[in-house]
């Protein structure tokens, strides 16, 4: 049961890495990123070729920071005149496009296969348990790590702009930001700590498959952010957390619901997240920790 | 004096008397935007003069809208020459223009919905270093002087358009008039050496109009240079120095406000041909 528990933990501070670098794009700069679980992919297939190569597990987590930058930036200059839908629909389509050459580039990624043997530090060393406890404890000090740097960004002059862009790109442009600028850096900072998560999470798994990557995790990650409070940090971290427990609390349902099969158990579950998350726009549409508005200093009188 | 239908490579040439023989902060020359085969702007040249409450009035129609939008970097001229303070700018970005000292307000107030009026006015507070990614979260010593900088002024500016009790609300809770105000406290915080104004009254109730007035023409005395399209007459007479009358893409006329009116050409151009 404590093995359990700490999986879920760890996974919870995956899925909070992505709420957080989803909050980012999507509550910071506007940028509706639907290709989250392409990134979060791009990270874990770059940390897993890195170190299958023989790189130690740092230099694996910057390549796959590295690589995820590069998708972000190339996702930008794509799709720079669409906003809102359309760009949701395009970055949708990237996540897919990941997804299948991951499945079909035999060669590289060892197609529907997967990759397994992937390099698990501590794995070795600590034992099972040892090493599920030093995993907990390292991905929760990165979220807090992360989610620090982000919440400064946030309520830094940079944040501001970014709101700014956010709200109304073309007034942005007027008040005199870089609109370009802003976009690029904040989707691919976005898309490094998504890749990072993937990189964390194929390192824990130390398996993974095109599977893995599936359109359901950006689904469960905006479900996330919107329940957590979009446009703030600690909102998108607390709503990760939340997912993660209610995912996981579910599974428990056969016990519960009598004469249900497992089947059916999976399907329950699907339904029982879409009405959390219409119960939570119902009741709390801007989030548990809804965005703030910053008060003004006082006047020296 | 006036000076009829401006040919645009005329448009450079000295002004007439009543500008004053102040230098132009801003020359149009020969430009031309089309959309889709209609030319909104067809050839039309003119000078701002530095310092001055220029008014730029003519039919609707007449391009004056295009016109802000091109000089302001919003579109693109098919053809032509847009001139600040002697640069060429044209078809520069916004942003770049703002930082020059070159901005513009628009005639439905627009703001950012979810910022309060100082981060508003903050929003466009020039050189903060802290906007840069790689700055930000150190929060550097100079960004914080800066913004402790900015900070001071908007609360200033936010004081003198009386602001001040408004300063946390969202922009979206004040009124049509507010908004206008925080529209023009922004962009004194972007320190602008010239302000392009789309109809600053429309919408506005006579009070608050002729304190907004009263601001122009306060700012115009620090030495910033007003252009603005604006439909009332008496408005424009009573704060501008120089006009510009457009008609369908052109220029019409310049001049005084009283030459501009006697003239048989803009009275045409807003009634119609006797016949």
């Amino acid at each position: 049961m404590l093995s359990y528990l700490l999986f879920s933990v760890t996974i919870g501070g995956i899925y909070a890495l992505l709420s957080l670098a989803l909050n980012l794009a999507w509550g910071g700069a506007g940028l509706v990123n639907l290709g989250l679980a392409g990134f979060f992919g791009i990270g874990a297939y770059a940390t897993a070729l890195a170190t299958g190569a023989g790189a130690p597990l740092a230099i694996g987590l910057v390549v796959a920071m590295a690589a995820g930058v590069l998708a972000g930036l190339a996702i930008t200059g794509l799709t720079l005149r669409l906003r809102d839908d359309y760009l949701a629909i395009v970055t949708l389509g990237f996540g897919e496009i990941v997804r299948l050459v991951a499945l079909n580039e035999r060669w590289l990624t060892n197609g529907a296969d997967g990759m397994s043997g992937i390099l698990a530090p501590g794995k070795a060393a600590l034992g099972v348990a040892g090493f599920n406890q030093a995993w907990a404890a390292g991905v929760t000090l990165l979220v807090i790590l992360v989610w620090l740097l982000l919440r400064r960004l946030d309520q830094s002059p940079f944040g501001r702009a970014l709101r700014a862009v956010r709200e109304d790109q073309e007034l942005a442009g007027f008040a005199g930001k870089p609109v370009l600028r802003l976009k690029y850096q904040a989707f691919a900072l976005s898309a490094a700590v998504a890749a990072l998560a993937g990189a964390l999470y194929a390192h824990f798994q130390s398996y993974i498959s095109p599977d893995h990557f599936q359109p359901l995790i950006t689904i469960y990650i905006f479900l996330a952010v919107t329940a957590g409070g979009i446009g703030r940090p600690v909102g998108a971290v607390l709503g990760a957390y939340c997912v993660v427990a209610f995912l996981e609390a579910t599974r428990f349902l056969a016990a519960v619901v009598p004469g249900i099969e497992a089947v059916q158990v999976a399907a329950l579950r699907e339904a029982l997240v879409g009405l959390s998350l219409l119960l939570v726009l119902h009741l709390r549409p801007k989030g548990i920790l809804p965005e703030r508005i910053p008060p003004a200093p006082k006047a020296p009188s | 004096m006036v000076e009829t239908a401006l040919p645009a490579d005329r448009a450079s040439a000295p002004l007439p008397g009543n500008a004053g023989g102040a230098p132009a902060v801003l020359k149009v020359a020969a430009v031309t935007r089309r959309f889709f085969g209609v030319a909104a702007l067809d050839g039309v040249g003119f000078a701002v003069p530095a310092g001055r409450i220029t008014g730029l009035i003519g039919p609707n129609g007449a391009g004056k809208s295009t016109l802000l939008n091109v000089v302001s970097g919003l579109l693109r001229p098919d053809a032509g020459q847009v001139r600040f303070e002697g640069d060429d700018v044209t078809g520069m970005k916004p942003h770049r223009l703002a930082a020059r000292g070159l901005t513009r307000t628009f005639q439905i107030a627009r703001g950012f919905p979810k910022m309060s009026v100082f981060q508003h006015l903050m929003l466009y507070g020039p050189r903060q270093p802290g906007e840069r990614l790689l700055q930000a979260p150190m929060w550097s010593r100079a960004a914080r002087d800066r913004e402790a900088e900015l900070a001071e002024r908007a609360l200033a500016i936010a004081g003198r358009l009386r602001l001040s009790p408004l300063l946390d609300a969202p922009v979206t809770a004040l009124s049509g008039g507010q908004k206008k105000l925080v529209e023009i406290g922004r962009t004194l915080m972007a320190e602008p050496r010239m302000i392009l104004l789309d109809e600053p009254m429309a919408g506005v109730n006579p009070s608050l109009g002729a304190e907004i007035a009263a601001h122009l023409q306060a700012l115009n005395a620090e030495g910033i240079s007003l252009c603005l399209v604006e439909h009332d007459m008496a408005l424009i007479r009573q704060l501008c120095h120089h006009v510009v009358v457009m008609a369908e893409g052109r220029t019409l006329v310049t001049g005084s406000f009283d030459e501009v009116v006697e003239n048989a050409e803009v009275q045409e151009a807003y009634l119609g041909r006797r016949h």
